[in-house]
């Protein structure tokens, strides 16, 4: 893979699979873990290098399509092997 | 890697195998080789020891179930019998419908979710493949104590998984059941049944019809699902070590079912296909076999098209896949491009694989070189089958002798009182809307009554006036204190359910879950329950049209309840005039039909209040069964009657208080004369419904039931109970209001399902 | 009186949706999500169902689908739109509505006979209702869960296009019991109850989801 983009709910977005999630860990005795805020991670392959000009257009990618910018923050940027 | 060929196989009949490892007896792998001439490759083996195993072959209830065909009553209405996907039957106006039920009930335990969805989508397939658009599935369910740990894990993930599933492929679930019993407790029962519609002349069968022809697989992309023992034969031919996944669970993808929906409905409509079958159990080495069997007698598959999601998987194990969401069709060499052209429409895949033959063998080839050559039949049809021995449990006698008359009964009014309000909060009487309000009801738009009614009923069009009502039933104790009553119960609880909307009952569908048939008393549980279903169909002059056996549903020695699943269907000819089950307009008069004895063997009052189970079940009169369901579908279509409701678990009591419940209004009752009050509220006598009669109606209503001599008396009024609030009110005994009784009624269920949720 | 329902893959109410518009008196013509065609129609109606398989968010794929270019630019022209459930999921990724639709805040899906209030009866679809009527229609959701930030909540309510308002209990965690609101120009309307299966009262739980298709009758024949 070559460009990493992860979405997350937005601060203020309620996050109910996130909650089910807290609440699970804590039936399983983490409790110390105080929040979960779940969210997505897209790995893409392209086509080219990844040099500033691939991440600005997967930048538009991530904002018209990968994610929904009214509920949720996005960030894009190159894999640890690109 | 070299696959094992046929021509290996023959020059190396030496070479040990691991049929033992596959489930094969040392005689079923002699008998193999017999009809080989050879020693069977590492793909046949596979194919052999995956179609021979229970779940495909049905070799322990072979010769039970033929009761089913032997005892079959005599009917115009049964289009397709056993032995296709699914029973179809004709009602009427060039209308057939379609239904099975079936089980997954052991996938559901591992991943709850995927096993009850994945149960609901090859059901769907099932139905889909008799060239019936599926339009309603109903989920009777089983779980261990409400309480138990395990319960609140699988629970919530079978509903979520039949909830996930039906609701994306857009499918109505209108019924159904969640039972609770410790017994099912590591056992959890997930049956799932499908209805589907067409017309008449759009039968399709499954036979590879046509030398050839083409044999085309469409749908999902084939990936290691479900492949589990068969991962034995694989690793013996791979010293390739790849990253490959072998996972035992199959995953679903209901979005792709739905696409296959349209896809092969659209199929259908332009004449594309010859013949079709889905891909259930035992995939690619099923459809093929089967498919070959019964059309002109052979087909030849190139396996290396299949279009696989690993492209490390081997033959042997593309062959055992259970990969979700394919079908395999047989398509006329002229009209291969047409049927390509639907799919690609509807972006479904679709491979040619090969065709069909006429030389009596189905014959495989990997990249070339010939995998598989059997004769086909000998695969799909002609496996073992086993008498397996049966005996009576040395402990039945004092289990039926155990009577619960010496147990402690309620017999104040305030103990009478208490104890309806504790049998309507208890786990199997509660009400179900955490389950079943996670299902959708409404797509499709024909859906005319879903739970809590007694039926599900589907409007067939929005022309004929026809409907089709199906319910499903079983009553595990009362098969564990008399198997073959229990089974002839099950079937009168679910004919009397159909029969209660007003539907004419016409056919029936089973899901047989027991225990192991290894252990002689299980097997002789199962023997009972067949016997006793199949002289009750005969009775009642309805067909089994065919269903599923699931053994095996045990935990070390303890087995489930026996649990013979019966699915009735039955049509409306005017599926307006059906009939709820709710009270709605007070001054109407209630009346109960039927007779009440004193019958407590295996009711739900005992396992609440005593956690006893004991004695003989309430007695099964078919006849009067008979005529109950005569009276109520008449009396629905004559417009006599504007609500029926059976009685069941629970007996009166609890069908009073569903009824009030059903709109929020109330009765005001009184228990016949001579009738013990604590007889009369909580035994479960079978053969009975209450009714509520508009009074204009009263007069031919009751001429109805004295003319067929049927037992029939006053119980009471429909009562909104005026300033002083809704109630059920039993005269001389107690009054609850309605908002009392809602309370403990619904409060159950979400008490122990439902997961705190954020404030907003 | 011609009015378009797309199918998209996943579609599941389009049916029902084409059965509710002509009990109302309408004409259905299916629309292909694979061609940017309208086919003349007057209005549009995007059913529910799980385009896609509701694959990366609801809507979030049906919303690039060819015919939506026409769906967007003809709205934007003044060309009344129904979004239902996923409908309303699409047009609020199109961003023909504002604000997004979230997994319920229950976490289950949820199917119910719902009661809701009108609060704008002037829109295209819902000018055969009065203010503050009360309706049952059934819901029927996963993933319904109304949220905007605050400004957009407060733009909502104080220009009147809140449509239709969840009472006797918010189901999902609705903000504001936000049940649909409109657009601006009151013609694209968004909600995720099932009008379309309020109809009959043999199979749905009343006839107060009618309301919806005659209105744009009413209202098109007025304008005609």
């Amino acid at each position: 893979m070559s460009v990493v983009v992860e979405v997350m709910p937005k601060p203020e977005i309620l996050d109910p699979q996130g909650q089910a999630v807290l609440g699970a860990l804590h039936r399983l005795g983490f409790t110390e873990v105080t929040s979960v805020r779940q969210g997505k991670r897209f790995e893409l392959a392209v086509d080219g290098d990844v040099d500033e000009a691939m991440l600005m257009r997967l930048e538009e990618a991530a904002a018209t399509l990968l994610a929904n910018p009214v509920i949720e923050d996005h960030a894009v940027s190159a894999a640890p092997d690109a | 890697m070299s696959p094992d060929t046929v021509q290996r196989a023959a020059r190396t009949p030496d070479e040990p195998q691991p049929w033992a490892d596959l489930g094969l007896k040392e005689d079923e792998y002699a008998r193999i080789r017999e009809h080989l001439g050879r020693r069977p490759t590492s793909s046949e083996l596979a194919m052999y020891s995956v179609m021979w195993s229970e779940h495909c072959s049905y070799k322990s209830s072979k010769v039970h179930l033929r009761q089913f065909g032997e005892k079959a009553p005599q009917t115009d209405a049964l289009l397709v019998g056993i032995g296709e996907n699914a029973g179809v039957v004709d009602v009427g106006q060039g209308y057939a419908v379609t239904f099975k039920v079936e089980s997954h009930n052991h996938p559901s335990y591992v991943e709850p979710y995927q096993g009850a969805a994945t149960g609901v989508g090859g059901i769907v397939r099932d139905i889909l493949a008799m060239g019936a658009r599926p339009v309603a599935v109903l989920d009777p369910l089983r779980f261990g104590p409400l309480e138990a740990p395990d319960t609140l894990r699988v629970l919530p993930g079978v509903v979520a998984g039949i909830g996930g599933y039906g609701n994306c492929l857009g499918l109505p679930t209108v019924g159904g059941e969640v039972v609770f019993d410790p017994s099912y407790a590591g056992n959890p029962l997930v049956n799932a049944l499908c209805v589907g519609v067409m017309r008449r002349e759009d039968i399709q069968r499954s036979a590879a019809s046509g030398v050839g022809n083409l044999v085309v697989l469409y749908g999902a992309k084939t990936g290691g699902d479900g492949i589990g023992g068969v991962s034995v034969l694989a690793s013996e031919t791979f010293t390739d070590t790849g990253p490959t996944k072998r996972p035992s669970v199959q995953v679903g993808d209901p979005f792709t079912e739905k696409l296959l929906i349209e896809c092969t409905l659209e199929l259908y409509a332009a004449g594309l296909v010859v013949g079709i079958q889905d891909l259930g159990g035992a995939g690619l080495s099923c459809a093929t076999s089967e498919m070959a069997s019964a059309g002109t007698g052979g087909m030849r598959v190139e396996l290396d098209k299949v279009p696989l999601r690993d492209q490390t998987l081997a033959p042997e194990e593309i062959l055992m896949s259970e990969s979700q969401e394919r079908m395999m069709a047989v398509v006329e060499p002229a009209k291969i491009d047409a049927f390509l052209a639907v799919c690609a429409k509807w972006d479904v895949l679709a491979t040619v694989l090969g065709e069909v033959t006429d030389t009596g063998r189905l014959v495989i080839t990997w990249h070339g070189e010939t995998v598989v050559d059997v004769p086909p039949r000998t695969v799909a049809h002609e496996g073992p089958v086993y008498h397996r021995p049966y005996e009576r449990p040395s402990w039945q006698d004092s289990l039926q002798a155990d009577d619960p008359s010496r147990l402690a009964r309620p017999s104040t009014p305030d103990d009478l009182r208490a104890t309806v309000l504790r049998l309507a909060g208890s786990p199997n009487l509660a009400d179900r809307s955490w389950v079943t309000d996670q299902y959708d009801r409404f797509v499709l738009g024909n859906t005319v009554l879903a739970q809590p009614e007694d039926s599900g009923v589907v409007r067939l069009d929005e022309q004929s006036g026809l409907g089709v009502a199906v319910a499903t039933d079983c009553n595990g104790r009362f098969a564990k204190l008399d198997p073959y009553e229990g089974a002839r119960l099950a079937l009168a609880e679910s004919y009397r359910n159909v029969a209660t909307v007003g539907a004419r009952p016409l056919a029936v569908t089973n899901c047989l879950n027991f225990g192991s048939p290894e252990d002689p008393e299980i097997m002789w549980q199962f023997a009972e329950a067949v016997r006793g279903l199949a002289d009750g169909c005969l009775e009642l002059g309805v067909p089994v049209t065919g269903g599923n056996v699931s053994f095996y549903n045990q935990t070390g020695e303890t087995a489930i309840l026996p649990t013979p699943v019966v699915g009735v269907l039955g049509v409306l000819d005017d599926v307006a005039r059906r009939t709820p089950s709710g009270f709605r307009t007070p001054g109407q008069v209630i009346y109960l039909l039927g007779e009440t004895r004193d019958e407590l063997a295996g009711s739900e009052w005992a396992h609440v209040v005593h956690g006893h189970l004991g004695g003989l079940p309430p007695r099964c009169d078919l006849q009067a069964e008979r005529e109950l369901a005569d009276i109520l579908v008449n009396a629905s279509r004559d417009g006599l009657i504007d609500a029926a409701h059976d009685l069941s678990d629970g007996g009166l009591a609890q069908a009073l208080v569903e009824a009030c419940l059903r709109y929020g209004v109330g009765a005001r009752v009184w228990l016949p004369d001579g009738l013990d009050p604590f007889v009369g509220l909580f035994s479960e006598s079978q053969a009975r419904a209450v009714v509520a009669v508009p009074r204009s109606e009263e007069v031919r209503f009751t001429d109805m039931c004295t003319a067929r001599r049927f037992p029939h008396v006053r119980v009471g009024v429909v009562d909104d109970g005026g300033p002083d609030g809704a109630a059920l009110d039993v005269q001389g005994l107690f009054r609850i209001p309605l908002d009392e009784l809602r309370a403990v009624h619904e409060a159950t269920l979400p008490a122990s399902l439902a997961t705190p949720t954020t404030p907003r | 009186m011609r009015v378009g329902v797309v199918t998209f893959p996943g579609s599941l109410d389009d049916g029902d949706a084409a059965r509710a518009v002509r009990y109302a008196g309408g004409e259905a013509v299916g629309l292909w999500h694979g061609e940017d065609e309208l086919r003349g129609v007057d209005a549009v109606v995007l059913p529910g169902g799980f385009s896609y398989g509701d694959y990366l968010r609801c809507g979030a794929i049906a919303r690039f689908a060819p015919v939506m270019r026409s769906v967007v630019d003809r709205a934007r022209a003044g060309l009344p739109v129904l979004g239902i459930c996923n409908g309303f999921q699409i047009l609020a990724e199109a961003h023909l509505l504002p604000g997004a639709l979230i997994r319920n805040d229950v976490r289950t899906f949820v199917c119910r006979d719902q009661a809701l209030r009108v609060e704008n009866a002037t829109t295209a679809w819902t000018s055969d209702y009065e203010a503050g009527r009360r309706i049952v229609v059934p819901l029927k959701s996963g993933e319904g869960g109304y949220v905007a930030d605050q400004a957009t909540l407060d733009r909502l309510e104080g220009e009147g296009r809140v449509v239709v308002r969840y009472v006797d209990g918010n189901p999902n965690g609705s903000m504001r019991d936000i049940a649909g609101v409109c657009s601006e120009d009151g013609r694209v309307v968004g909600l995720m109850p099932h009008p379309e299966h309020a109809i009959d009262s043999l199979t749905g739980p009343g006839t107060d989801g009618l309301g919806f298709f005659t209105s744009l009758l009413t209202s098109m024949g007025a304008a005609a």
